[in-house]
Order: C-alpha cells, then structure tokens, then sequence
C-alpha cells in the first residue's frame, strides 16, 4: 500500500463537523415542494437566492456579456487566452467600484491592490499562507463560521485561537477578550500573527459597531499583528445600523496600514458562489505582490472575469441591484422573525446576513452541548430542518443555532414555519402538564419566559410582545 | 506608502518571502522583454517576437464556430433559464455533466485506448493547481519527488512552493534523446537517500515539455515498475496528449495500466488540462484522474480552494459533449499542429540548426550548442540574451528546464500567425548566415 501524506490523512478537512452531518440529513432526503414534501428543508446554507430576477434580466439585455452570443463571440480568443494572474483591468476596476459603492462610496478602492482568488475559501487559505509559518496563530472571535478550521489550517499549518464572545453582550468583541485570547496563545508558545474578524459577522448577521472596530484596530497596531476583515457579507445589510468596513477606520485611526487585509467575494452579496470570485484586498505592497504570485493556484476564470466586468461596470444596475437585494433581505428577516418570535422563538438582534442566530436555550433538557446536540437532531429528524448548532461555530454557550432563510422563495419559507409552529406547539404541550403540578414554579418560569422574550438583546425590534400561544393558553 | 522606521516590520510568512515563486528564472526574464516591447505585424514589426508561451492559437476558429451555431445552450439557454442553477452551483465534485464530457474526451484523446470513469475525475482551476494539489496529498514537506530533466520551469513552483516538497532531477541527456532510464532514476532516488529526503513519487509529463516527444512504452513500463519497486507515487502530466501529431504515436500511462489489468494502479495518476489541448489557458481547467480512492475523495475536498467557475463548466460541459465538435477537433487541430511543426523544422533546418525528433506539444527542441563559446550554462545564456536582445526572439533557454546539457533552447510555434513565424524564421536565418560570416 503507497502512502500518502500527513495532511491528506488526518481530519483537517473538517468534515467530520455536525455543521455538515445536517447537510448530509438534507442530501439524503431533500425537500421539494411536489416530489418531496416532506424532505428536509436545506436551512444551513448561507445563499442568497432573493435578487436572481434582476440578474436575469440583465444577463437577457446584455448579450455581450457572455463569450457564447453572437455579440460576445468576438471578445473569445482574446479572454480564453488571457491567464494573467494581475486580472483583467476592467475585471480588477468593476470590482473596486463595486465594493466602494457597497460601502457608500465612503472609500475608493484601488483596482491594483486586489488579487484574485479562488472564492473566499482560496482567499483566506492565501492570506494564511502569505502572513504565518506553520505552527503560528490567528486570534478568531467566536462564535465563528466552520469552514475557518478548514480554510486556515488544513494546508498552511496555522492554529486558531478563539476568542471568546458572549451573550450577555450581544457577542460584541471586547478589548478583554482579545487580551485573553493573546495572552492564553502566548502562554501556549504560539506566535500569534493575526486577528481575524467577520464584519458583519456570520453567524450573528450583525455588523461591529465603529467603537468595536476602532477598539480593534488599536489593539492589532498595539500588538503588531496583521488584521484580516472578512467582509463578505458587506451588501447584506439591510437595516441600520450602517456597515462601517475597516477600510474606513483606517481612515479615522492611526495604524500601521501594512497589517491591513481584506477578504471579500461575490458569493453572498451577488449570489454567484458557483462563479468563484474571491478577492484579497490588502494595503500591504508584499503582500499584494506575494498574493498575486500566489493567486495562479486560484485564478478566476477569464470567462467570469468579463461577465463580472461588464456587469458590475453598469452603475445603473448595480445601485438598483444593491437596494432591491437590501429591500428583499429586510422584508424576508422582518418576516421570519416575527414570525417566530409569534411562537416564542427569539433570536439575537440582527441587521445583516443571510440567516439569524436563534435562541433556543431554553428548550435544552441541560445547560450542556450534549443537550443541544438531542436538540439539533430532533430538529433534524423530526422537524426536518437542517439548521446549523452553535458549537459547530464554536460558541461557548449552548443552544444557539444559526437558521438561514434568504436561500429558498416564499413557498419553501412557509412550510419551514408552519413545520417550527407544530414543533413549538407540541413542544409546549409538552412542557405544560409537568408545570402545572409543581405549583410553586409555575409563575417563575412564566416570568422568566417574558424576560426572555422582552430582553433587547433577543426581541426584534418589528415584533409587538409576541402572544405565545403558550401564554394565551395560561390565561 | 509611508515608512514607520520606529516600528519593527511585521514579518510576513517564510514563504511569502522565500523566491521559491521562481519569478526570477530567465524563463520569465524573456516575458519581460517581450512585455516591453511586443512583436506587432504592422505597428510594431521589430519587436520581440513571444516564442516562449506554450499556448495553441491554431484552432481558435472551430472553438468560434461551435459557440455561434451554439449560442443558447452554451451560455444559460433562451430566457436564461439556467442562470440561477448555475450561479449557485458550487459542489465540489463539479457538474457531472462536464466530468462525463471530459472523460469522454480524455478517452477520445487516446483513441478508445483508455477508458475513464468521470466519478474518479477532480476539478482544479487550471493544471498549476492540480500539481501542487496532488504534491499536498502524496508528500509532506521536506520530501521529494524525482522529475526527468528538462522540466517545465513551473513545476519548481507549483510542486514545491507551499508544499515544502523538494524536487529531485532524473538527469537525461541528448546521448538517447533524453529518455529516462532505469539506471538515471536509480542515481536520482540514490542521489536523494544520501540528502535524507524521503523520495514519495516520481512525476513525468508526457508528451514531454520541453521536448516536444512522446515517452515509448518500453520506457513507460520501466518508470511505472520503478514506482512499483520503490512503493511510490507515479504522476503522469498528460497536459499536451492532445497535441500530438499522430494519434497512435501518444502513449497514455493509462493503456499502460489497462494492459496490465489495473493491477497496482492505486499508486498512479493523471493530471491534465484544456489550456493547451483546446487554447483555453484563461478559463482555468484542470483535472486530477487518480486510481487512489483516497486521493480521489481528499483532492476532491482540497480542490474546495481551486474549484472551476461554474459558468465555464457549464460553457465546456455542452461543447465537449458534442462527440461531432469534439472528434472534429481532435483531428483538425492535430493536423494543423503537424503543419506549423512541419513548417518550423523545416525553416530551421535551412538555417542549419537541429531539433530533437518530436512528435507531440506546442514547441520544439532547438540545438544550439555549436553555437556556444564553450559548453557551459553561461555560455547559452550569452547565447539566450543576443538571441532575446539582438534577434528580438523570446525562446527559453534550457537551463531554465533544468537541462544537464548546455545549448538546448525551447521554441513555441503555436501561439502565433504563419506570417509571424515566417518573420521569426526569417531572422533565425539572419543570426546564422552572420556567425558563419564570422566564422
């Protein structure tokens, strides 16, 4: 038997994660509204489908966008030819104004300072190779997304090193947090090289506030590390507050600019995750320079670069396909949230993102992560939704799942509440005739459930208190 | 970009500032030069003329023809109907549509020789990254891999950069033609024992770059039983298989193994690519074939940072499906090949320059060692920068490939007009009716 390496034997590929057993349940037995009615429905992939309309009809009006029409086919030989890993300049130039305007053209972005990459995942594994040795450190926030495990450590060698957020403040990043977090990686004989943040945040589908932001930047210019902002989910702010990017701080706060990257793409704002448009935008020149070199493992196809140039190039679509795909992220989040806020179901105020982070900490038997996994696989098997558990994100506090919701139409999003209604339903049902015979805690755990639903952490802000069913059906 | 002299500079990777990149090979210093200062018919006829890029622009005018009788289905269908479907698809096992046209065209490619399971196909985005994939999965760092010399300058990147694998040359020389011998990979695999390096696979590419030949399948036998013998991996690059210029000549390592029954084939693999066999080096396909299960299902996994556009999956998956495009192609553009390949041997046989016999790839094999003031790596760099300053002809010197042999010069032919390799032959003549005016 040859063998084979080191890497390609051990489990780096981070597959063996419950955040990806649940997309195994709904691969096995996928919802489909006539042949599979009562198939898992998919609620742990962070997709934006709401905005294809608009991208279709632009793609109709502009033939010559595609190399294979007859208004395209003149531009073939010269785009197949092209590997040049700097990019097409007009591929590098739409992407820089694209990426201003979702920031409001607050800043400009230099086209000669963004590098191609195989989707973000290429992008962030680059980066990783670019700025640590194998066997240094990334401080990451948690809760954080899976695929990080994989994207950072797998090949490169790096670690990761949470640091930990809670729910008592909303997750927000804290300057002691990142302290502990350096200190206990420092303790450890680990180099720490970077921070790494998602702003706005997967799983929490918030954006950091401009204190957090400048708070970290001081900490990373303090420190002498490098500061990688994720911002991949930049145009899914659909609500105030507004999406302040690091691009702008550095604008505002002294910093050694060297240490400033950011990691972008196109498949959560545009919805083209098929398309692998992933981008690395660094104010470092050795780094742009390293990158680049780097970038011919990953490069984006030539073909997508002149779709992409000439679509994100017309100002008129763009600025209407930006509101529209705010507009259709608000109004589907204002609708799932009340809805489940209708059957007590509260999740962490959000603004931004293709999903919520749920609260469902009080339907755990225990305080423990065992419970939250009996949870998830009944949520899994019963209720058949596949929705991601929070320790997969590496939370610290059990019973948070992160529930996606722009990635299906309005049909698919009904079934999946009419589903959760039945479940809250029974699960109340349930829990009702075990109240009822211990008198004394019967208004404890009626206030408490109030509290729950009433804290400003949790309700969203469109819902009336909610009328449970569970508490009409008390009084 | 201010300086800040009082902070101390933080450090980025060993490797970001390792020159393993290989970006400072005279193999690139040429592309520069030409870069600079472009070969163009009528705005700019003495420039350098780009004989360094292996690329084939022979066959561009079938690839057109296809997508204008093909328009609809080739982009996202009338209405666009596909677009969502497509946009979203980001699978890493890749459309199994264009796996099926691949491996139909891998085995059209062979001749019906070979058959090819397109479940055992991994997508890449481009050959680059498949090799470095492939080196990830079959060495850890600070092993090697045995590859014959003249290689492909890429591959000093591309198979040791981010990996840490080290490469160790099988010397070849022009005593039989370059071929490997078992007594060449014996010294190399020696060679690498006495440096403690843990030798994991050995990597051919056949047809060969930069000699433009196929490997015999005596040879192929020897390598694969050496493998065998020395329990390693067997990678076979098979990037120019279609660009041979008969059909029978092109031997794949996979007859090899059909004949003898698959036995031990889990040690062997197959990268390949369409940016030389079809000219489409800009739209990044790159295909791993393993025997391995194991390697299958981790390239599939790894190939998460390096996955293929799905647009152009799509785009490729209708057009290689069309067995009438795609035999046609084969065979049209082979013969085109064989002309240009004809037409430059020719020219350059006027001249009094020889090549290597070559039968396959996009380039010939120049010998210029009569040339050179004395046998040595300086020398044909001597020789490279008149050719490259004064001739205006960016070629690739052998030493670039890692050629034991000095003199030997790489010469693309493929990636130009007749009319501009008539111009490149016409100042080839110049250069050799001067030195032996000289002489």
């Amino acid at each position: 038997m040859v063998a084979i390496s080191k890497i390609a034997t051990g489990n780096g590929h981070g597959e063996n994660s419950p955040y990806f057993d649940g997309w195994k349940a709904y691969e096995a037995n996928p919802f489909h509204p006539t042949d599979r009615p009562d198939g898992v429905i998919q609620m742990g992939l962070a997709e934006n489908q709401l905005c294809f309309s608009l991208i279709k009809k632009w793609v109709m009006q502009h033939p010559e966008a595609s190399l294979c029409s007859a208004e395209g086919v003149d531009r073939f030989k010269e785009t197949a030819l092209f590997q040049d890993y700097h990019g097409m300049p007009e591929f590098r130039q739409a992407v820089a104004k694209f990426m201003g305007k979702v920031r409001g053209d607050r800043v400009k972005f230099d086209p000669d300072r963004i590098v191609m990459s195989g989707g973000a995942t290429g992008a962030h594994e680059m980066v990783a190779f670019c700025l640590a040795d194998p066997g240094e450190a990334f401080l990451v926030p948690t809760p954080y997304y899976p695929g990080f495990d994989r994207d950072l450590r797998w090949r490169t060698g790096v670690q990761l090193v949470p640091v930990v957020c809670e729910s008592w403040n909303n997750f927000k990043i804290t300057r002691n947090a990142l302290e502990a977090a350096y200190e206990k990686a420092t303790k450890a004989n680990l180099r720490v090289k970077g921070l790494l943040i998602t702003n706005p945040s997967n799983p929490l589908g918030t954006v950091l506030d401009r204190d957090t932001l400048r708070s970290v930047v001081k900490f990373i210019d303090e420190k002498n590390i490098h500061l990688i902002g994720d911002e991949i989910y930049a145009a899914t702010v659909f609500m105030e507050p507004e999406f302040v990017s690091i691009s702008e701080i550095i604008e505002e706060v002294e910093c050694n600019r060297d240490l400033i990257h950011i990691v972008y793409s196109l498949s959560k704002d545009m919805g083209f995750p098929g398309f692998r448009v992933g981008i690395v935008y660094s104010y470092n020149d050795a780094v742009v320079s390293c990158a680049r070199k780097m970038s011919s493992f990953g490069l984006v196809s030539s073909q997508t670069q002149h779709l992409i140039a000439s679509m994100l190039s017309n100002d008129e679509f763009v600025d209407s396909f930006i509101a529209e795909s705010k507009d259709q992220l608000s109004k589907r989040h204002k609708y799932f949230t009340w809805n489940l806020s209708q059957v007590g179901i509260g999740s962490l105020k959000s603004n931004a993102g293709l999903f919520i982070w749920m609260d469902l900490r009080k339907l755990l038997k225990e305080k423990t992560f065992d419970a939250e996994m009996d949870l998830w696989r009944v949520i899994i098997n019963e209720v058949k939704l596949n929705v991601s558990p929070g320790s997969s994100f590496h939370c610290n506090e059990p019973g948070w799942f992160r529930v996606c919701f722009a990635n299906m139409d309005d049909h698919t999003m009904e079934v999946a509440l009419s589903r959760i209604r039945t479940f809250m339903l029974k699960h109340n049902e349930a829990m009702v005739p075990r109240k009822l015979c211990r008198r004394s805690s019967l208004k404890l755990s009626f206030s408490r459930r109030r509290d729950d639903l009433m804290s400003p952490s949790i309700m969203s802000p469109h819902s009336p208190i909610p009328q449970s069913p569970l508490v009409r059906a008390r009084t | 970009m201010a300086i800040e002299i009082e902070k101390p500079s933080v450090g980025l990777s060993k490797v970001a500032v390792s020159e393993t990149h290989g970006e400072d090979s005279p193999y690139f210093a040429g592309w520069k030069a030409y870069d600079e200062n472009p070969y163009n018919e009528s705005s700019n006829p003495s420039g350098v003329i780009q004989m360094g890029l292996a690329e084939n622009q022979v066959s561009f005018d079938l690839l057109e023809k296809y997508l204008e009788e093909h328009s609809e289905a080739s982009s996202w269908g009338k209405g666009a109907p596909g677009f969502r479907e497509n946009a979203l698809f980001q699978d890493y096992h890749g459309l199994k549509s264009f796996r099926q046209a691949m491996a139909n065209f891998m085995e059209q490619i062979r001749g019906g020789r070979a058959r090819f399971d397109p479940d055992r196909i991994v997508l890449t985005a481009g050959a680059t990254a498949a090799n470095e994939l492939l080196t990830f999965i079959l060495a850890d760092p600070g092993d090697a891999l045995l590859v014959p010399t003249p290689y492909y300058p890429g591959f000093d990147r591309d198979l040791r950069w981010r990996t840490g694998v080290k490469i160790v040359p099988i010397h070849c020389d022009s005593s039989n033609n370059f071929q490997v011998t078992p007594e060449a990979m014996e010294a190399a695999y020696r060679c690498a024992e006495s440096m403690n390096l843990k030798v994991r696979g050995i990597l051919i590419t056949n047809p060969s770059n930069p000699l433009g030949a196929t490997i015999q399948r005596t040879v192929l036998e020897q390598i694969l039983d050496f493998a065998t013998n020395k329990n390693i991996h067997l990678v076979s690059d098979e990037i120019y298989s279609g660009s041979t210029f008969s059909s029978s000549e092109f031997i794949s390592i996979a007859e090899v193994l059909e004949t003898r029954g698959y036995k031990d084939s889990e040690r062997v693999h197959i990268v390949y690519s369409l940016s030389k066999d079809l000219g489409l080096p800009g739209f990044r396909v790159g295909t791993i074939y393993s025997y391995n299960d194991k390697v299958v299902t981790t390239a599939r996994r790894m190939s998460s940072f390096t996955l293929i556009s799905s647009q152009t999956q799509h785009l490729l998956a209708c057009m290689l499906s069309n067995k009438e495009f795609s035999e046609n192609y084969i065979k049209t553009n082979r013969e085109r090949l064989t002309r240009r390949y004809d037409m430059i041997i020719n020219g350059l046989k006027t001249a009094g320059i020889e090549c290597l016999k070559g039968n396959a790839g996009l380039f010939c094999w120049m010998n210029l060692s009569p040339l050179l003031e004395e046998p040595t790596r300086e020398s044909e760099l001597a020789l490279w920068k008149v050719i490259l300053n004064e001739v205006r002809l960016n070629i690739s010197p052998g030493s670039s490939c890692h050629c034991s042999e000095p003199g030997w010069f790489r010469v693309c032919f493929a990636n130009m007009s007749e009319q501009t390799l008539e111009v490149a032959l016409k100042r080839i003549h110049k250069l050799m009716e001067q030195r032996r005016r000289r002489n």
